[in-house]
């Protein structure tokens, strides 16, 4: 409790100082609150004069009245416009503060390490970038209006109420804790169902990600019934819990407002009878009954603001968590920017593992010169992967050094390695825009010749023209209406008119079929030309031509040499290969 | 909105004692001011110290009704909405179930589950919400009116015309800032699309160096929300303030015209206050109403996405024939001039298309990306529905099964290995929930994936990760493989499953199936020809035209793209 408290604290102060940014608008804002409240707070008093003008049966006094009635209508017209502005500055606040937030997470994916977004699922990286953000905006406006106003109507009622009269006054001050106590006890009760029904939400959106998202499969195989029957019984509990939840917490307005007619009823009594022995008048009744009512609101208002800041406040520390998320380590300043790469690349004793004390890769040593193209194959999880999140300086080394024409990588900035190398994935990734997009993403200034004879030579020119719109064609996130192949197609035209001076393939033919492949590969083997490649893939007829193959099997190299030599070997390697066409 | 109100039925009486009892609540809530103004009129002019004592327990004494009431209300209302909510999930969750491939294409399945998640939550918020306060509000408003008719008539004709003056400002506000919010939710769609691929395409823009201008245009999109949330809040900022000018003017109306009545003494001043008052209540109650309207805006934006699933019908209709599937042995599965053109699309992906398939036979597939391979193994199970000619198994036209029974009698393993969390046993049951130890043992060692999960701690009772996240790309196909074989299906399609295994593993796992003791026809989808070179039959697919058939022998000598892919694979062996 204690350090949820102090956490909450830290959460506050950081807040506030994303905030500070704005004090202009947030001094306007309290200053506003605080004439809004005053005005509206004297229109009470003005009405109590007025009704005091009009007595009885021929002792009304109109001239008075008048000048009352004129007195109300430019205070209601300032306080409107008050509210108004006021409004605005509250909205301007959030908003602001809400996009600074957003866009200091999402500067912050970007120089994540890549660890991080392994280990993390999208939806829950996504979900803090959008809604909790949302969340937190919602309770910080709800914050900013009402809490302000608040307090200030509290203090201002208690202000105009001692004014009026003192013992009128203490009878409401006593009684309005009553109401905090009772919201308090509430909110302490219902907690524990809050936290079970958002426990069981979780529980059944987990059943509802798996289920639906795999929806074909849970067809297939006609799990129909049992997903049902999985999901009712989740939904059931979930129904339970959400009913006690809802039903406890909604009990905090009812009983609030019932301590609110006990005060005002508390004001009707006391004030009556002070009117009776003469003490005051009913106009000025009037306005402390009008008060009573003001009073009690905010208290109302308070309670619901609390459990909703609350709520931000969490939402609000998985925000920062992302945000203080330490990323990867900044480039030194003397970094070096990589001309004219010939790519000789070597690995020095290089040992690598994604969880420590599970070494994946351990002393590794690799020479490539200049213009060599490697293959690598090996089992599934032997570490080919790996060895490209190594190269691509995705992950750093856990020991010795990788060396791009003899300087070690980490002294490199980052964008002259990563630009050094072509990369094609196993996952073909594609951005929702144009196909134009998409292709010149690695050369934004590619002439549209550039472009098509990238996508001639990588064999997309073909299906791209017959698309609707050909280059300008929308495609949708991750490539959506295109086949497995078109995609990768694509992801190789954008290697292609990039030509950089190193390559990295990782599968990137698994889905192309084996006709369109060789047309891939003459069109590789020309870009490949002079080139340092490293080629991922089970094919063996992708690897044949490799000036040199690593087998890879559990992060160690196990046989080294050309396609000839490893054969002769009868190692893993022939073993492997043989079995290509065994029955 | 109005179809899914169907869903509150059960919970009728709840949803009518709610409001009823909130409008109980409010009346006794109308009461106060005329207890009040006796107190003033009466009361304090007669000095009367017991009589406003009397008064004052009357008040509370209405507010413990009051309690009641509400508390009543509220729990009737939380049953109804949460109940509500419950009843929807099922229905929309059963009607996901039943929706064809065609449509979940159409739809992506992303989309679905947030309208199962949050669309759902809005929804049993906005209900809450309704039941508990929508209609209190419009009630006190007018109940403010009736009262005031009953002190005074003409006083009370100032309420007439303020009420439907504030009615305008209110949904005029209203209509006018929904299509605002609504643009709101698409700028924050527009961000999430924007953090969303930033994080799937993570190495591919580092890659490419691309950090700088992803940020630029998240940026815009975050700055389009901005200005889209500043306009949207900025107009319904305006509805507070001028129904605070519309009210308070109206009491000053009250406050001259009452005075008129009073100097020629037709009201009394107690009862000017308590016309008053009662325009206040309206004004507490617009406030009220005015925060609400954001919440039911957005509910019934939800609701409207909702109903959208609900209106899409399967595709299919299920034939309500006797023939049964359930004690076949062995199937002979013909295709009769099939041809296929999915829905949106221009031209047919596959086009008469014929073959038998005797029982036990291995049919391979091969062909180029796109040329229709995996569409004709999805029409088998019934995923889409052929468009011309007729697919038969055992001699009787699939329609005429129960897709269920059809299903049941088919294991098919997708492109994509799917794996769900929970233990490796889960995931085989997943296919035959009566699996034996011994059947669950023998697809594990058919599929070769023994020998790793022999490896696993706790072996099948080994947990596997959302999305088989802690296994290898191999391990998922060769578990979803077992989870196909678990079934002893008499149909086994291998829709290009095995592309993640190497060579050896491949070619083991084929000699593996080929020896099964009850052979399932199988139909081998490939890339590689070596994977379907000792097939019984294979077809050999062009742009949705069946261009060969026959055995790899008759296929090398009679079909050039057989020949083409054969030889493009094997030429650099040699």
């Amino acid at each position: 409790m204690e350090k949820t408290k102090g956490n909450q604290k830290e959460i506050i102060h950081k807040i506030l100082q994303r905030i500070k940014k704005y004090w202009f608008f947030v001094f306007l804002s309290i200053l506003f609150a605080a004439v809004t409240v005053i005005l509206t707070l004297y229109v009470p008093i003005l009405i109590g004069d007025a009704i005091n003008k009009i007595v009885t049966k021929g002792a009304v006094d109109f001239k008075g009245l008048g000048s009352i009635i004129i007195k109300i209508i430019v205070v209601i017209i300032l306080t409107a416009l008050f509210q108004w502005i006021m409004s605005i500055c509250n909205n301007k606040i959030t908003y602001h503060v809400v996009r600074d937030l957003r866009s200091e997470a999402f500067h912050k994916i970007e120089i994540l390490p890549l660890s991080y977004i392994d280990n993390h699922s999208y939806g829950d990286i996504v979900s803090r970038v959008i809604a909790d953000v949302d969340q937190f905006a919602d309770g910080l406006l709800m914050g900013f209006t009402q809490l302000f106003t608040g307090v200030m109507t509290i203090l201002g009622t208690l202000l105009f109420m001692f004014s009026i009269n003192v013992t009128v006054t203490i009878v409401v001050v006593c009684i309005t804790p009553v109401s905090l106590f009772v919201a308090a006890f509430i909110a302490k009760k219902t907690h524990v169902m809050f936290k079970k029904q958002s426990e069981t939400r979780g529980e059944q959106t987990a059943l509802i990600d798996e289920m639906i998202g795999n929806q074909k499969v849970v067809q297939a195989y006609g799990y129909e019934d049992k997903a049902m029957e999985r999901f009712d019984e989740i939904n059931q509990r979930l129904e339970k819990y959400s009913l006690q939840a809802t039903f406890f917490s909604s009990l905090t307005n009812p009983s609030t407002r019932f301590v609110n007619s006990l005060v005002y009823t508390g004001v009707g009594i006391v004030g009556a009878i002070s009117a009776v022995n003469g003490r005051i008048d009913v106009g000025k009744l009037s306005s402390l009954l009008s008060y009573a009512n003001q009073y009690t609101k905010p208290f109302n208002e308070i309670s619901g603001v609390i459990t909703e800041l609350q709520n931000a406040f969490a939402c609000a520390e998985r925000i920062f968590e992302l945000i203080e998320e330490k990323p990867q380590i900044p480039e030194t300043s003397d970094a070096v920017s990589l001309e004219r790469v010939r790519g000789e690349i070597s690995l020095k004793n290089v040992g690598f593992s994604y969880v420590p004390n599970r070494p994946l890769i351990e002393q590794l040593n690799l020479e490539v010169t200049q213009g060599k193209r490697i293959a690598i194959v090996g089992p599934t999880g032997c570490g080919k992967t790996t060895l490209i999140n190594l190269l691509m300086r995705f992950y750093d080394v856990n020991t010795g050094s990788i060396l791009v024409d003899g300087i070690d990588i980490r002294k490199l900035t980052r964008k002259s390695l990563r630009s050094g190398f072509g990369m094609v994935l196993q996952d073909t990734w594609l951005k929702a825009g144009t196909i134009r997009e998409n292709i010149c993403m690695g050369k934004p200034d590619a002439t549209e010749e550039e472009m098509i004879a990238a996508a001639k030579a990588s064999h997309a020119h073909g299906f791209i023209k017959r698309l609707q719109n050909g280059y300008d064609t929308m495609i949708s996130e991750d490539g959506g209406g295109l086949s497995q192949g078109q995609k990768q197609l694509l992801c190789i035209s954008r290697v292609m008119l990039c030509q950089p001076p190193m390559l990295i393939l990782d599968e990137a033919t698994s889905s192309i079929d084996t006709r369109t492949e060789v047309m891939i590969q003459k069109a590789f083997e020309r870009l490949m030309e002079g080139r340092t490649s490293f080629i991922v893939a089970h094919r063996l007829s992708t690897i044949q031509e490799a000036d040199s193959i690593l087998v890879m099997k559990d992060g160690h190299i196990i046989e080294q040499g050309n396609h000839k030599e490893l054969l002769q070997k009868k190692g893993f390697y022939s073993e492997l290969y043989q079995s290509q066409f065994a029955r | 909105m109005k179809k899914l109100l169907i869903y509150l039925k059960e919970y009728r009486k709840e949803s009518i004692l709610g409001p009823l009892f909130k409008l109980l609540e409010a009346s006794f809530e109308l009461l106060v001011p005329l207890v009040m103004a006796a107190v003033i009129d009466t009361g304090i002019k007669n000095g009367d110290k017991s009589y406003i004592i009397r008064m004052c327990l009357y008040m509370i004494a209405l507010g413990i009704i009051g309690l009641i009431c509400s508390i009543t209300a509220q729990y009737y209302a939380a049953k109804a909405a949460v109940g509500f909510a419950a009843k929807l999930k099922h229905a929309l969750f059963s009607h996901i179930q039943k929706l064809s491939f065609t449509k979940m294409d159409q739809l992506g399945t992303s989309t679905l589950i947030t309208r199962m998640t949050s669309d759902i939550n809005q929804v049993q918020n906005g209900v809450n919400l309704v039941l508990r306060l929508f209609l209190r509000s419009p009630f006190v408003v007018f109940g403010a009116m009736v009262m005031a008719f009953s002190i005074n008539v003409k006083a009370a004709l100032i309420f007439v015309v303020t009420i439907p003056l504030l009615s305008v400002v209110v949904f005029g506000v209203m209509l006018g800032s929904m299509p605002l919010f609504k643009r709101v939710q698409a700028g924050l769609d527009q961000v999430l699309l924007a953090t969303r691929q930033n994080l799937t395409g993570i190495r591919v823009i580092r890659a490419f160096n691309k950090e700088e201008s992803e940020v630029e245009n998240f940026e815009e999109k975050n700055n389009t929300l901005y200005k889209r949330q500043m306009f949207a809040g900025r107009i319904s900022a305006l509805m507070n303030p001028i129904t605070y000018v519309i009210v308070n003017i109206a009491i000053t109306a009250l406050l001259y015209s009452g005075a008129l009545q009073v100097d020629s003494g037709i009201l009394t001043q107690g009862e000017v206050w308590a016309l008053v008052n009662y325009m206040s209540q309206i004004l507490v109650e617009l406030v009220k109403l005015a925060n609400l309207i954001i919440t039911v805006t957005k509910a019934l934006a939800c609701a409207n996405r909702i109903q959208q699933i609900f209106e899409m019908e399967p595709n299919f209709v299920e034939a309500d024939s006797n023939v049964s599937l359930k004690d076949i042995k062995g199937a002979r599965v013909e295709f009769e001039h099939v041809s296929l053109k999915y829905q949106m699309a221009g031209a047919e992906s596959l086009s008469d298309i014929s073959f038998c398939a005797k029982p036990g036979q291995t049919i391979g597939i091969i062909g180029g990306t796109g040329s229709g391979k995996s569409s004709l193994v999805n029409l088998i199970p019934r995923f889409y529905d052929i468009t011309k000619g007729k697919i038969l198994i055992n001699g009787k036209a699939i329609e005429e099964y129960s897709v269920k029974e059809l299903r049941s009698k088919i294991g098919i393993v997708m492109q994509k290995a799917v794996l769900f969390s929970g233990t490796i046993r889960d995931n085989l049951k997943f296919g035959n929930l009566n699996a034996s130890e011994e059947e669950m043992e023998e697809a594990l060692s058919i599929s070769q994936s023994k020998e790793f999960v022999d490896q696993k701690e706790g072996k099948l009772d080994a947990i596997i990760a959302q999305g088989g996240k802690n296994l290898s790309g191999g391990q998922k196909q060769r578990l979803s493989i077992a989870r196909a074989l678990v079934r002893k299906p008499e149909i086994l399609i291998l829709d290009d499953s095995a592309s993640a295994l190497d060579y050896a593993t491949d070619a083991k796992l084929r000699k593996a199936i080929r020896e099964m003791k009850e052979q399932p026809t199988v139909f081998l989808v490939s890339q590689r020809a070596s994977s379907i070179l000792h097939s019984d039959q294979i077809l050999v697919l062009d742009d949705g035209i069946l261009v060969g058939i026959g055995t790899h022998e008759e296929l090398l000598e009679n079909c050039s793209v057989y020949q083409e892919i054969y030889y493009s694979q094997q030429s650099q062996k040699k």
